[in-house]
């Protein structure tokens, strides 16, 4: 797979984001703690599946190699995906799945309203349309992570378990490397540090609320960018990929 | 002797168009949702652009081969369907037949008074009228319903749970 077009790569990376983490919520069909929740979580990773939709098209536009969005989707390796570590972590007990959500929203939100300015179309459009839905995404699990946090002790004691085993994987969404410098200084993209200003003045406002405190001293992960991957995403492909493995360009 | 066929005209597509009811929601048509963007008739070839409502909406796909379905069906055999994304689908765009079509439903049709940014504070200002009783006094349930487009609500009054129509 080669992509010669830097705004190919990127929309590879957020259709990756996207589908992941709507492969992780969709998980959660059927077996959500109430069927609010469960409606909640089975339209929002109907929302990300379609928006990682649009960014593979937009990849595949812009010169990454593939057939359709299908054939990125399925028939990649882990080494292959582009996603940050943080929407690969397994689904755990609810207050993981949540406070998962909300660290991503949270950063999805400030990049898509930043970026629905872009002076790539393709980048803008895509932007516009998913940052109304992504709007509903991030308020809902913010609420959340405040009534749970400052809630019972129980709620508050698991909510502060997955905040300290997701905190390290927050770093790696507003880190910024090469190609994403390059697109910023095209007017592409956001500046990551204007997104991370916006996104630590919002996980600060919400987590101070729900009286949760991140770890200290935490040394943040990466690697997801440059598909250097957990354990967790190999198991997520197996199952996610394994019909149009054994079955190629299966349809029905 | 008859007479040659007029040539088609784009306000006979749209009127067929009219017909072609939303795979979700039956009694509007994807017209009335203001899914239809445009109609363009160049020498009996058919291109119609659509919008998608949510980008994950199940509904879009089949909302294509409908159109194409219903097209072919008047004899037209070159149809092209394309999506546009700019700008992004609102609420705004439906129309007033189609809103009272909701209603009718059972749906509550959005409250364009209300910003269609999305979010929590706009669904909480929206004035939402019961679509059973008409009473005003309602609360949100969950800002997702049983499809992306539409969050739960409930009737204060007459304890009913509905479906409202989310501004966006």
């Amino acid at each position: 797979m080669t992509a010669t077009d830097p705004v190919g790569q990127l929309a590879l990376r957020l259709a990756d984001n996207c589908l992941i983490l709507g492969q992780r919520v969709s998980a959660w069909c059927g077996h959500a703690p109430a069927l609010e929740e469960d409606i909640a979580l089975a339209n929002t990773a109907l929302d990300l599946i379609g928006q990682a939709t649009l960014w593979f098209d937009l990849a595949i536009a812009r010169g990454v190699a593939a057939e359709n969005a299908d054939a990125l989707a399925f028939g990649r390796d882990a080494r292959e995906f582009r996603n940050c570590l943080l929407v690969e972590q397994p689904n755990d007990d609810y207050a993981v799945t949540l406070m998962r959500q909300f660290l991503f929203d949270s950063w999805h939100h400030a990049f898509l309203d930043a970026a629905q300015t872009s002076r790539d179309d393709g980048v803008a459009e895509i932007a516009a349309v998913a940052l109304k839905e992504v709007r509903y995404h991030r308020e809902r699990a913010r609420d959340l992570v405040i009534r749970l946090g400052d809630g019972s002790p129980e709620s508050h004691a698991r909510m502060n378990r997955a905040l300290s085993l997701l905190w390290r994987f927050t770093g790696e969404l507003t880190a910024g490397d090469r190609l994403e410098r390059d697109l910023a200084a095209r007017g592409v993209i956001p500046d990551p540090d204007q997104v991370r200003a916006a996104y630590d003045a919002d996980l600060a406002d919400a987590l101070f609320a729900a009286g949760l405190t991140p770890p200290a001293d935490t040394a943040m992960r990466t690697g997801g960018r440059d598909g250097l991957h957990g354990e967790a995403l190999g198991h997520l492909l197996a199952e996610m990929q394994w019909l149009q493995r054994a079955y190629p360009g299966a349809r029905w | 002797m008859s007479a040659a066929p007029a040539p088609l005209s784009s306000d006979v597509v749209w009127r067929w168009l009219a017909a072609v009811p939303d795979p979700e929601i039956p009694v509007v048509s994807v017209v009335d949702l203001g899914i239809v963007r445009d109609v363009a008739v160049t020498d009996g070839a058919v291109v119609v652009r659509i919008t998608p409502t949510y980008s994950g909406c199940p509904a879009t796909s089949v909302i294509r081969l409908e159109i194409e379905t219903a097209l072919r069906a008047q004899g037209i055999d070159a149809v092209r369907v394309e999506t546009v994304l700019s700008p992004p689908w609102s609420t705004r765009a439906i129309s007033a037949d189609g809103r009272a079509k909701l209603a009718a439903y059972g749906i509550a049709p959005p409250d364009d008074a209300v910003s269609c940014a999305g979010g929590l504070a706009a669904l909480k200002s929206a004035h939402v009228a019961c679509p059973r009783c008409q009473s005003p006094a309602t609360e949100v349930v969950s800002p997702f319903g049983s499809t992306p487009c539409k969050a739960a609500f409930r009737c204060t009054a007459c304890g009913e749970p509905f479906d409202y129509f989310k501004a966006i």
